[in-house]
């Protein structure tokens, strides 16, 4: 009963994590400038992986995977984030304007 | 399943293998480039070849990706369209395609048990690797013990590698700390390069002397041992990287690593064995072997590291000079 709890709540973990990698991936085709499809990639990227390692840390229970799986957890926690901060100010300091809807303005 | 994950990834690699032929931008191939090894290094994964993944990734997907858009930075990236037309190619890349299919028909078959190299070869290594050298990684026993003639010369072909790059491009100590001057700015990329670098250089170190036990060895861990200093010139500038580690130093340890792993043979010669017999440096023959592996490993690390950072320099201080 518990294992199959468990596995239940490793699934919907996983499946999590995939919908929002998903979304994060149209995000970067629909989204119409390089600043917005940035944060598609970034948001969507560590929540998604983020939940993906957390359905798998369920599933490998007790063991030295799952401490694993935790350092790779914390790594990207911090890379991630770092990676595309740096792109955005790159870009920023190339002089890439975003674009801006003035119609509302 | 497994064959699913097999045709998904063989199926990405030929999208990206397209686009990167038919992209005319020299920055986005090399991204695709990296996406290329990356998805080469999950196909291994599948294949059960573990450290070849870890070197594809490490080797293909990060440092190469650095030093190409390191040339990039000091050449253009727009690659010319070529006057000729693209027939004549095209028909030899054809041919050649063709005559290689058709050479590989009379090959065994992908996955056969029958196939020779199982028969004979895997079959020898698998059933000798516990009795005669005692480490659970066979590929590290067939690289390190079986093949260390080969191995040898793999690291003296890296070694002339980075003293041709030496010949050619030379080194140029920066006396003042040249970098981008926006990236002083990204303060975030500072604090994280400096919170990662010590963990990246475990990384390294677990690498290279876990090997025996798990996937990794020399190649591998110098490759990430680089990294994490390429990291830091990124971060802080050239000039601080360049005080960190300076040219003597580099020239040093990339011709000592070669010189450890021969030695190693020697020493082998010396107490009576051949040249790169392991087991007679240890009273105990499994012993001597475990003890020869690694040694040969941390040279072949220490070799490897000092080359790509050989490497990196020499591109990326000449584009800094090249203005003076």
């Amino acid at each position: 009963m518990m294992a199959l709890a468990l596995d239940l709540l490793s699934w919907i973990f996983l499946l999590a994590g995939a919908a929002f990698l998903l979304i994060g991936a149209i995000g970067v085709l629909r989204f119409p400038d390089f600043y917005t499809r940035l944060h598609a990639v970034s948001v969507c990227d560590t929540m998604g992986a983020g939940l993906v390692l957390i359905g798998l840390m369920l599933q490998g229970g007790l063991s030295l995977v799952t401490v694993k799986l935790l350092l790779i957890f914390y790594f990207m926690m911090f890379t991630c984030p770092t990676a595309v901060h740096a792109l955005a100010q790159a870009a920023l300091q190339g002089k890439l304007k975003p674009v801006v809807d003035d119609r509302e303005s | 399943m497994e064959h699913f994950i097999d045709i998904v990834l063989l199926g990405l690699l030929m999208i990206t293998g397209f686009a990167i032929v038919r992209l005319r931008s020299l920055l986005a191939v090399t991204m695709l480039t990296s996406i290329y090894s990356l998805l080469s290094a999950a196909l291994f994964v599948v294949l059960d070849a573990v450290d070849v993944a870890l070197t594809e990734a490490a080797i293909g997907a990060g440092i190469s990706t650095i030093l190409m858009l390191a040339t990039i930075a000091q050449t253009t990236d727009r690659e010319k369209v070529p006057r000729h037309t693209p027939l004549l190619p095209l028909i030899v890349v054809i041919t050649t395609g063709a005559a290689l299919i058709y050479g590989t028909l009379d090959m065994p078959h992908y996955g056969d048990p029958d196939a020779p190299v199982h028969r004979h070869m895997a079959a020898a290594y698998l059933h000798d690797t516990p009795l005669e050298i005692g480490v659970p990684n066979v590929v590290t026993s067939v690289l390190a013990s079986y093949r260390g003639y080969d191995t040898l010369g793999e690291v003296t072909v890296i070694f002339t590698a980075g003293i041709g790059v030496l010949a050619l491009l030379g080194y140029h100590t920066r006396r003042q700390n040249i970098q981008p001057p926006g990236i002083k700015k990204i303060v975030v990329l500072r604090v994280i390069a400096k919170l990662f670098l010590p963990l990246i250089l475990l990384f390294a170190l677990y690498i290279l002397f876990h090997g025996d036990y798990g996937p990794g060895g020399g190649f591998q861990a110098g490759v990430i041992f680089a990294t994490g200093f390429i990291l830091y010139a990124l971060a802080f500038g050239l000039g601080n990287a360049q005080r960190l580690i300076p040219q003597r130093l580099l020239h040093g340890l990339a011709a000592a690593g070669v010189l450890i792993y021969a030695a190693v043979g020697i020493e082998g010669m010396l107490l009576g064995g051949k040249f790169l017999e392991y087991r007679v440096l240890a009273d105990d023959p499994v012993t001597g072997q475990h003890l020869g592996i690694m040694l040969i490993e941390l040279g072949v690390g220490i070799t490897v590291a000092a080359v790509m950072l050989i490497i990196y320099f020499g591109f990326v201080s000449r584009q800094n000079s090249g203005d003076s």
